[in-house]
């Protein structure tokens, strides 16, 4: 058995001419955000590419063969997991030749594991509630403690790879987390006045970017995961808006803004765009510019409509 | 980290509980207090003169007991984690093994998310309940209901059916290879509409597959009933590839990748058993069919892209000792999606050319052809229009043809069900023109496959 796999690693290496000696570790990630982090950990060591926008809702991307290409050649495969992209990713590993990046193999990295994951469903879940996720909700990497675990895992994955770089990883992990540190407490100071403030939220993207900023997500556009608004639920988040004295309504870039206009006109709420990725617009360049970009947008929020 | 952590203490608390057994355990569970502070006042408070050592010794034993009584409540509390955990789905189980494309549940409209469940405890390294289901294949069944209204002599589907039901069963194998299955429960009774096992991790850009699948002939002809834009099949399968089937296989399949920079493409070439359904039929038993496909696709712009494809196919017909049928196909399609709004907007033109020349026949080699047009428009969210023309000459006598006309309006109550109607208008070579409506339900349970594409 262990001389079948050493014969198809010889096999595979030789398919791929010694990628790893000196040419810089290609990585694909599904999302922008792991391939910035990757990108501040690993700088000139590495090349990164994300197969889904920004601006995209990352669980509807379509598999297109030209995703297969890019997977073809990558050395290493950063995912969200927790079936974030079981709508596309699955078929597209299968075709890309590239036995490193399957599940289990040493090119694939699922960077949920370790992470703070909310909302693991403790009982019986069935579609009935929506589309829900099994494992828990899959956008962690809103939640900049998480950001640091995410970094922790591909640096250590980058060094696993390309073990005569140790130091230069090293050195990025350090920076990247000094940087975070810096920046989480200047996050934190520019949200401070509005700790425990209501939100209302489109999608459930937001749970551990509250949990973090110490905000109270009270009630989503959405009736239920995925199923578009419906106007009795419209009626009631109205209600909830008005009585809570709600300050602030964020929606994804991706999702129809018709019903959320029609919410902040009823209640003088303020709607925000609320990006959930790097890449949402062109400022958003990397992970810290995405939560400077969302928290002076819902701190200028809160503290307008306060006075 | 935190995983191993935990672990690490189960692993000690195991220990203590074991020396548990041979000892007597202490009276009462002192509160939580930290272990090393008791055990160094225990140490200081034992007098250093003659009898040290006994008190030394007594002390340890104090010490060890304490540490024995806490380890045994955190135990406790562990346990009572583990049994609360246990409700619930195992974290960490496999969620990335899924279905190729084909597998996948009536695909369009956006929705997602998470059950507005409480916040469960952080991750353990929990084994799940019922370890022999663990390796268990992702199953799903679609139900493909179909109620047809108006008259057709030609055609003559039931008022109402169900017209397939399928069930999938997918699993990785091996690290080497992939299975799938797809049994189909029609009218007629069962059939193993594809099974096949995929080899995902061969070397110069390889991917085989060996069993029965749908033939890479054309785009229509490799997707399943239940991801087709339309409730029907269209004439160009019907009159062409043998029938509302169409070209199913037996036998391997290996495509290979041929990179041109961004463009990609693929050669595909299969072998399959000389027997396909009525399309291929062998007089001698060892006799086989072939097929080639060719595929590019380009991404024009970042919403839009383009796919085309090459097929030739061939294979013996039975007419004949020797006489043979030769396929060929052309497939095209455009697809425009803008990603801001993916999941609201998108549009795709497809069209397909068949010609198939059939040898052996009274007259010599007979040559009919057929195409199809189509197009589908997202109006919003859950709500898709389309159109289809139709016309193929009969692969028999092409002095006879069919055509068609279709309007189609699809509703996406979730990403699981599917309630189209289809308004359809064939002209057959009979001379009958028959107007039908067509209404469709699907319906997908278990699994979560891929979205096809």
């Amino acid at each position: 058995m262990k001389r079948h796999v050493l014969l198809l690693c010889a096999l595979v290496l030789l398919a791929a001419p010694a990628s790893q000696a000196w040419a810089k570790v290609k990585i694909v990630s599904t999302l922008d955000d792991f391939s910035s982090i990757a990108a501040s950990i690993g700088g000139g060591l590495v090349e990164t590419e994300a197969l889904a926008k920004g601006y995209q809702d990352p669980h509807f991307v379509d598999a297109k063969p030209s995703f297969i290409l890019k997977l073809s050649r990558a050395d290493l495969l950063i995912v969200a997991g927790l079936e974030l992209e079981i709508g596309y990713l699955p078929p597209l590993i299968d075709q890309s030749r590239n036995a490193k990046i399957h599940p289990g193999n040493q090119g694939y990295l699922d960077v949920s594991s370790g992470c703070d994951i909310l909302q693991r469903p403790t009982a019986q879940v069935t579609r009935a509630m929506g589309d829900v996720h099994p494992f828990g909700n899959p956008h962690y990497w809103l939640d900049p403690d998480n950001g640091r675990v995410i970094a922790r895992s591909i640096a250590a994955k980058l060094t696993e790879l390309d073990p005569g770089n140790r130091a230069a990883y090293e050195k990025g992990l350090a920076d990247f987390e000094t940087r975070l540190t810096t920046k989480d407490k200047e996050w934190k100071a520019k949200l401070a006045p509005y700790s425990g403030a209501k939100i209302v939220t489109f999608h459930n993207s937001w749970p551990n970017f509250a949990k973090h900023f110490n905000l109270d997500v009270a009630g989503q556009i959405e009736p239920k995961p995925g199923i578009p608004p419906t106007p009795s639920h419209t009626l009631e988040i109205i209600n909830l808006i008005t009585t809570d004295k709600i300050k602030a309504i964020l929606v994804e870039p991706y999702f129809d803004m018709k019903t959320p206009k029609y919410i902040a006109d009823k209640t003088g709420a303020t709607l925000l765009t609320f990006y959930p990725s790097v890449g949402g617009t062109e400022a958003i360049k990397d992970y810290f510019a995405l939560f400077d970009a969302d928290i002076d947008a819902l701190a200028k929020a809160l503290g307008t409509s306060a006075s | 980290m935190k995983r191993w952590l935990v672990l690490f203490i189960v692993l000690i608390g195991l220990q203590t509980l074991a020396r548990a057994e041979t000892s007597p355990p202490p009276d009462a569970s002192p509160p939580a207090a930290s272990p090393p502070a008791a055990g160094a006042s225990a140490a200081t408070a034992a007098p250093a003169s003659a009898p040290a050592a006994d008190d030394r010794v007594g002390a340890l034993e104090k010490l060890l007991k304490e540490m024995q009584a806490q380890y045994e409540a955190r135990i406790a509390a562990l346990e009572r984690e583990v049994a609360a955990l246990k409700g619930a789905p195992a974290p960490g189980a496999p969620a990335t093994e899924a279905a190729p494309a084909t597998a996948a549940a009536p695909a369009p409209p956006p929705v997602t998310e998470v059950a507005q469940t409480p916040p469960a405890a952080p991750p353990l390294a929990a084994a799940p309940s019922q370890s022999s289901n663990y390796f268990n294949p992702s199953i799903s069944a679609i139900g493909n209901f179909l109620g047809v209204a108006g008259s057709n002599h030609t055609e003559d589907l039931p008022a109402a059916s169900l017209r397939e039901s399928e069930v999938s069963l997918q699993a990785i194998v091996d690290p080497y290879m992939r299975a799938d299955f797809f049994l189909s429960f029609g009218e007629e009774g069962v059939e193993v509409e594809e099974g096949f096992a995929t080899f995902t991790s061969l070397p110069w850009g390889l991917l085989a597959k060996v069993g029965r699948m749908r033939t890479s002939f054309g785009k229509i002809n490799t997707l399943h009933l239940h991801v087709l834009p339309w409730p029907d099949e269209p004439l160009t399968t019907v009159n062409l590839l043998g029938g509302e089937e169409g070209w199913i296989g037996t036998g391997l399949s290996v495509g290979k990748l041929i990179p041109m920079g961004d463009v990609y493409s693929e050669l595909t070439m299969q072998l399959f058993d000389g027997e396909a359904g009525d399309l291929f039929s062998s007089p001698g038993s060892r006799d086989l069919s072939y097929n080639g496909h060719y595929r590019i696709f380009s991404d024009l712009t970042e919403s839009t892209n383009l796919d085309f494809g090459l097929s030739y196919g061939a294979g013996p017909n039975g007419l004949t000792d020797t006489s043979d049928t030769r396929l060929e196909g052309i497939d095209t399609t455009f697809r425009w999606k803008p990603l801001r709004t993916a999941t609201y907007r998108s549009m795709n033109i497809r069209g397909e050319y068949i010609r198939s020349r059939k040898g052996g026949e009274l007259d010599g080699t007979v040559n009919a052809s057929g195409w199809f047009l189509s197009a589908e428009y997202q109006l919003a969210k859950r709500w898709f229009a389309g159109a289809r023309y139709e016309w193929a000459e009969n692969a028999d006598d092409p002095t006879l043809h069919d055509d068609g006309v279709a309007a189609l309006l699809t509703f996406w109550p979730s990403e699981f069900s599917q309630l189209r109607g289809e308004l359809r208008r064939r002209n057959y070579s009979n001379g009958e023109t028959a107007d039908e409506l067509l209404m469709q339900l699907q319906f997908a349970i278990g699994a979560h496959g891929a979205h096809p594409f």
